[in-house]
Parts: C-alpha cells; structure tokens; sequence
C-alpha cells in the first residue's frame, strides 16, 4: 500500500522536475546574458579557495563553505583561524585568496591593497537578570561598570545591589570586541571570567546584580538586554549604525573583487545570493545594507 | 612415538610462553613510553615560554593581561591558589575522611558500616562535572548571600555573586573524601587485631586504642591517602571552573580564582603565540607538581612496604 503510494509521489516528482527543467532551458534561451554567464560559472569553475583570519567568524565561515561546498562541489574551500590581523597580512603577502577581518581594515591595510568587503554585522549585547530595573546605559556607565569605578546599582539610580561584572575569558572574540568598541581594552575588572557564551548567558540569569555580554543573536528571555546610550539592541539600530557595540565582518580580497579569480568570484556572487544571505541571517548575523 | 608428542608439546608450550612474554613486554614499552614521551613532550611545549618571558617574571609575575598590547604573563597568582584551593581542601577533608575511616573499621557495626562503605565508594564514582554541577546550583547561591552580608556596603571588594576559592575549596574537600577514606580504612583493616587487643589488655579505652595504637600504625597507609587527595584535589579541573569564578586574583576565600587546571581550560581554545606558549608552561609547573606529588608517594609506599 505505502510502497504503492510512494512510488506514485515519486514518479509525480519526477515530472514535475522534468517540467521545471525544462521550463528552466527555455528561460534561460531569451534571459539576459548577466544571468547565462553565472549558471555558466556555476557549471565549470573548480578550483580552491583559501581564507584565513578571524577567530570570530569561525561559525560563519564553516557554515559559509560547507553550503558553498554543496552548491560547488568542484571547489575547494579551506578556512585558517589565525586572527583578524593574521588574515589581513597573509592577504597581503598573496598565501591567501581571502582575508577574514572581525574589525573594519586599517589605513595601513588598504594601502597595502586589502579591499573590504563586509559580509555581515556581529552585535554584541549588554545583559542583566531579568529582575533588574535598569534599562538603558550610557556609554561612559558601561565602562565604569566594566573598570570596576561604579560597583553598585543604586549609584546608577538602581536597587542597593552589588554589581557583578561578568565576561569571558582572554583571547574570546567576543571579549577582545567588546572592549575594543569601549575602548577598554585590559582595563576590565571582571568578577567571573568564562569560557563560553552558554556559561555568561546562564551565570547573568541566575545571579541577581549580574551584568554580562554576549553575541546578540543568543539573548533570550532569561536576561535582560540592555539599551546604549537610549538606542535599544536591535538589528535595524545595529544596521543603521547608531547601537554602538557592533563590528563588521570583513572578507577582505587583494584588490577588487571583480578582479580575483573565478572561484572568488563565484564566492562572493554566492555570498550576495538569496541562500548566502539565508546561512548569515541564520547565524543570528546582521546583513549589512 | 611418545617422545616425539610430548616434544612438540613442549614446544608449542614455548612458543605461547615467547608470545605472551613478547606481548606483555610490548605493553609494558608502551606504558613508559606513554610517560617520557609525555615528559618530554610538556618540557619542550612550556620552556620556550619561560626564555621568552623571564623566569621570575612568569612564575613570580602577579599580573596576567594576555591580551593586552604590552601582555604580562604572570602566573604567580594562579600557582597561589592551586596551592591555597587545593592545602585548605585537604586540611578539611582529611580529618572528615580520617575519621570516616575510623568508624567505618572500628566503630560501627556491620549493618551500618555495609552501608556507609558503599555510599563512600559510589561518591568517589560521581563525575567531576556533577561535583561542579551541584556546587554553581546550590553552593555558589548561599556563597553570594554570605558575601553580601561580610562585605554589606564595603566599597572596594568586588562582587562575585558566589563563585569564589571558598566554594572550590569545600566542592575539593568533598572530592577528595573517597579517596582518603578508601585509602585510610583499608591499612586500618591491616592493623593487627593482636595489637588492638594488647591495648585493650592494657586498660586503654577504645577511643585510646584507636587514636594512639592504630592510627599510630597505619601512618603510613594513611599518608598515602593524604597523598592520593592532593594528586586528585590539584588535578581536577572541570568542577573548580564552574564554581570558582575564574578571574585572576589573590586566594582570598571571598575572591574568584583561577587554579592552573582551569587555566588551561579556559584559554586554550583561543589562545595564540606566546600567550599559547605560557599556557604550556602553566601545563608543565601542574605537571611538575603532580610528579612531586607522585614522587612522594612512591617513597611512603616503599616506606610502608619496608616497615612491613
């Protein structure tokens, strides 16, 4: 009875499929040529490609190739994590196709040739347990909270409770972002250090007092996430620049991208499709406008 | 006829013997190969740091900013705390062990000894990760309200919320029971019952009999108990990172802590050139301890052994 059945479903399949392929042939006859020459690509590069870089943007560049991979199976992606500055100088030194750069470049890195090309926008959000009444934070707080200069939330208006400062451990992507925005780099007194963004999540909600950060895209209704300076953590405010503690993602090329390779090409034409842009916004990532 | 059968047994009898005696030798390179190749390994992986840094600076070294533009990699607050964490756990779970023992093989009875004995052994079963488990759900709670009334309007200590050394300490001492107790009750078992009775002969109460006679006489196996708790307290690392807090600071029973296990778990993921380098060596002065630790205990054993 089943087999029966599912062999009907298949062979309808099987039509429809031959229908839309066809469908697809004659389409592509009287299209414009911009659209032949990518499925043209599509069909025949195979090659390499190289990244190397950011530690940060691990998640992104695993999920980026392996689903790259699927579409092209006749290109090799290979991904080196070796840090932001790492990446950009292997760039310029031409071991590499791409470099990954969690920041924006530096001068001395376009002059050197990079060209940045963000892919995506990582937020990072202030969090507290859900009970506490603090809401929005200016800047300058966050950093005396994080220097360890305000130590209670009543100096900030707040309930007579003590602060515990929570981040993660030296060396943690989101670390060196979060106090590079704030420009306290090393200047941290944190009450707990942890090694992962789970642990910050749960330490923050069961600890009345605590404040912590973490990846935008991970906060749930356990905490609390904290507006800056009046701008609320949200995407739309991280995509139009004004939530201060966002950085981009850069996949830096040497030179134009349209003047790498075929396999890059393919890379960043894949990145700007509709699936490219799908895997980003599913690692919780903002794409940039 | 006969005597050519019993030949070829005699020589297939040999041939097993070869093979067996080959395989366990075989085995036996493997285990001391396992540990100089690991020997070497740690010292080649963490010296280079100690050139790079300075000797004193590493080891001596109170501040540790790996990250920063001009890093400092000093690692005597965390050396600091093993030692502290794991001193302070055994001066509590000795005794409570010791004593445990005591009971266990002198005072109570046998029904209630056949279920003290295997709660014992299932506590040395429970994984470290439950240990660390139960600390951040019950301990770390209560430690944060006691913190809140010692320093209540104190405006320098920094606040931890209850991940502090004194949770590691008291999650250690409970970690280190079963091993003491095991330990210490089996070479109080061996004590001769001639001496107990010789004692009691003698007039001594029970109580004297067990503190000055049997004790006296399983010193050794006692120590080597003691020794086994501080090779497991300075060793563990799972539950200490989930209740100690882990910022770098002094062993101050109300600080969060980093002990030189949880060092190297919270910072080898990301860590790179020299900061990478270091961590090695924090690997190697941990290893370099737990061989002492070892050492120690080879030389009660062979101590005990010799007494015997």
């Amino acid at each position: 009875m089943f087999k029966t059945l599912n062999k009907r479903i298949a062979a309808v399949l099987v039509a429809a499929l031959a229908v839309v392929s066809l469908a697809g042939c004659g389409a592509s006859g009287s299209t414009s040529g911009a659209q032949e020459t990518t499925k043209a690509q599509a069909e025949k590069v195979s090659g390499t490609i190289a990244l190397a870089g950011s530690t940060s943007m691990e998640k992104l560049c695993e999920a980026l190739s392996e689903s790259f991979m699927e579409k092209y199976p006749d290109i090799t992606v290979t991904v080196e994590y070796t840090g932001s500055g790492a990446g950009i100088e292997s760039l310029a030194k031409g071991s590499i196709d791409i470099g990954n750069a969690s920041r924006g470049l530096k001068d001395g890195e376009k002059e050197a040739g990079a060209v940045e090309n963000i892919v995506a926008i990582d937020g990072i959000a202030v969090i507290t347990d859900k009970n506490n009444a603090a809401s929005d934070l200016s800047t300058d707080n966050l950093k005396d909270i994080y220097t360890g200069k305000i130590k209670n939330w009543k100096e900030l208006g707040g309930a007579d409770e003590a602060i515990v400062v929570i981040g993660r451990e030296a060396g943690s992507g989101t670390r060196g972002a979060f106090e590079e925005l704030l420009k306290i780099e090393d200047e941290c007194a944190y009450a707990q250090e942890l090694d992962s963004t789970g642990g910050v999540l749960a330490k923050v909600a069961a600890t009345p007092g605590a404040i912590g950060y973490v990846s935008l895209d991970v906060v749930n209704d356990t905490v609390k996430a904290l507006a800056l300076n009046g701008v609320e953590a949200t995407e739309a405010n991280i995509v139009a620049g004004s939530y201060m503690l966002s950085r981009p993602f850069v996949m830096a090329t040497k030179g134009e991208v349209s003047a790498q390779k075929a396999t890059v090409q393919t890379w960043f034409s894949y990145i700007a499709s509709e699936e490219g842009q799908a895997v980003i916004k599913g690692l919780g990532l903002i794409l940039p406008q | 006829m006969a005597n050519t059968k019993t030949n070829s047994k005699v020589k297939t009898k040999n041939a097993v013997e070869i093979t067996a005696k080959g395989i366990m030798t075989v085995c036996a390179v493997i285990a001391v190969f396992a540990v100089f190749s690991i020997t070497l390994y740690m010292i080649l992986k963490g010296t280079p740091a100690f050139v790079k840094v300075g000797v004193p600076e590493l080891l001596f070294g109170s501040v540790w900013k790996p990250t920063a533009k001009v890093p400092s990699y000093g690692i005597f607050n965390i050396i600091l705390s093993s030692i502290v964490g794991t001193g302070a756990s055994v001066l509590i779970g000795v005794p409570v062990g010791l004593l445990t023992a005591v009971f266990l093989t002198d005072i109570a009875d046998k029904k209630l000894s056949s279920v003290v004995q295997p709660a014992v052994e299932l506590l040395a079963a429970i994984p470290s990760v439950i240990y660390g488990l139960l600390g951040l759900m019950l301990l770390n709670p209560v430690m944060y309200r006691l913190e809140k009334l010692i320093f209540a309007g104190s405006e320098t200590h920094t606040f931890t919320g209850g991940s502090n050394m004194l949770s590691a300490i008291i999650v250690l001492a409970i970690m280190i029971l079963p091993t003491v107790v095991n330990v210490s009750a089996s070479s109080i078992r061996a004590v001769s019952g001639n001496l107990r009775a010789a004692s009691l002969a003698l007039g001594a109460t029970r109580l004297q009999t067990i503190f000055r006679v049997v004790i006296p006489a399983a010193k050794s196996g006692i120590l080597t108990g003691v020794v086994l708790g501080i090779g497991r307290a300075l060793g563990e690392a799972m539950a200490i990172n989930m209740v100690a807090g882990g910022s770098v600071n002094l062993p101050l029973p109300f600080n969060s802590v980093r002990f030189l296990t949880t060092q190297l778990v919270s910072e080898m993921g990301y860590a790179e050139g020299l900061h990478r380098q270091v961590l090695f060596t924090v690997g190697l002065v941990l290893f370099v301890f737990i061989l002492a630790i070892n050492l120690l205990l080879q030389r009660l054993r062979k101590k005990a052994t010799d007494n015997e």
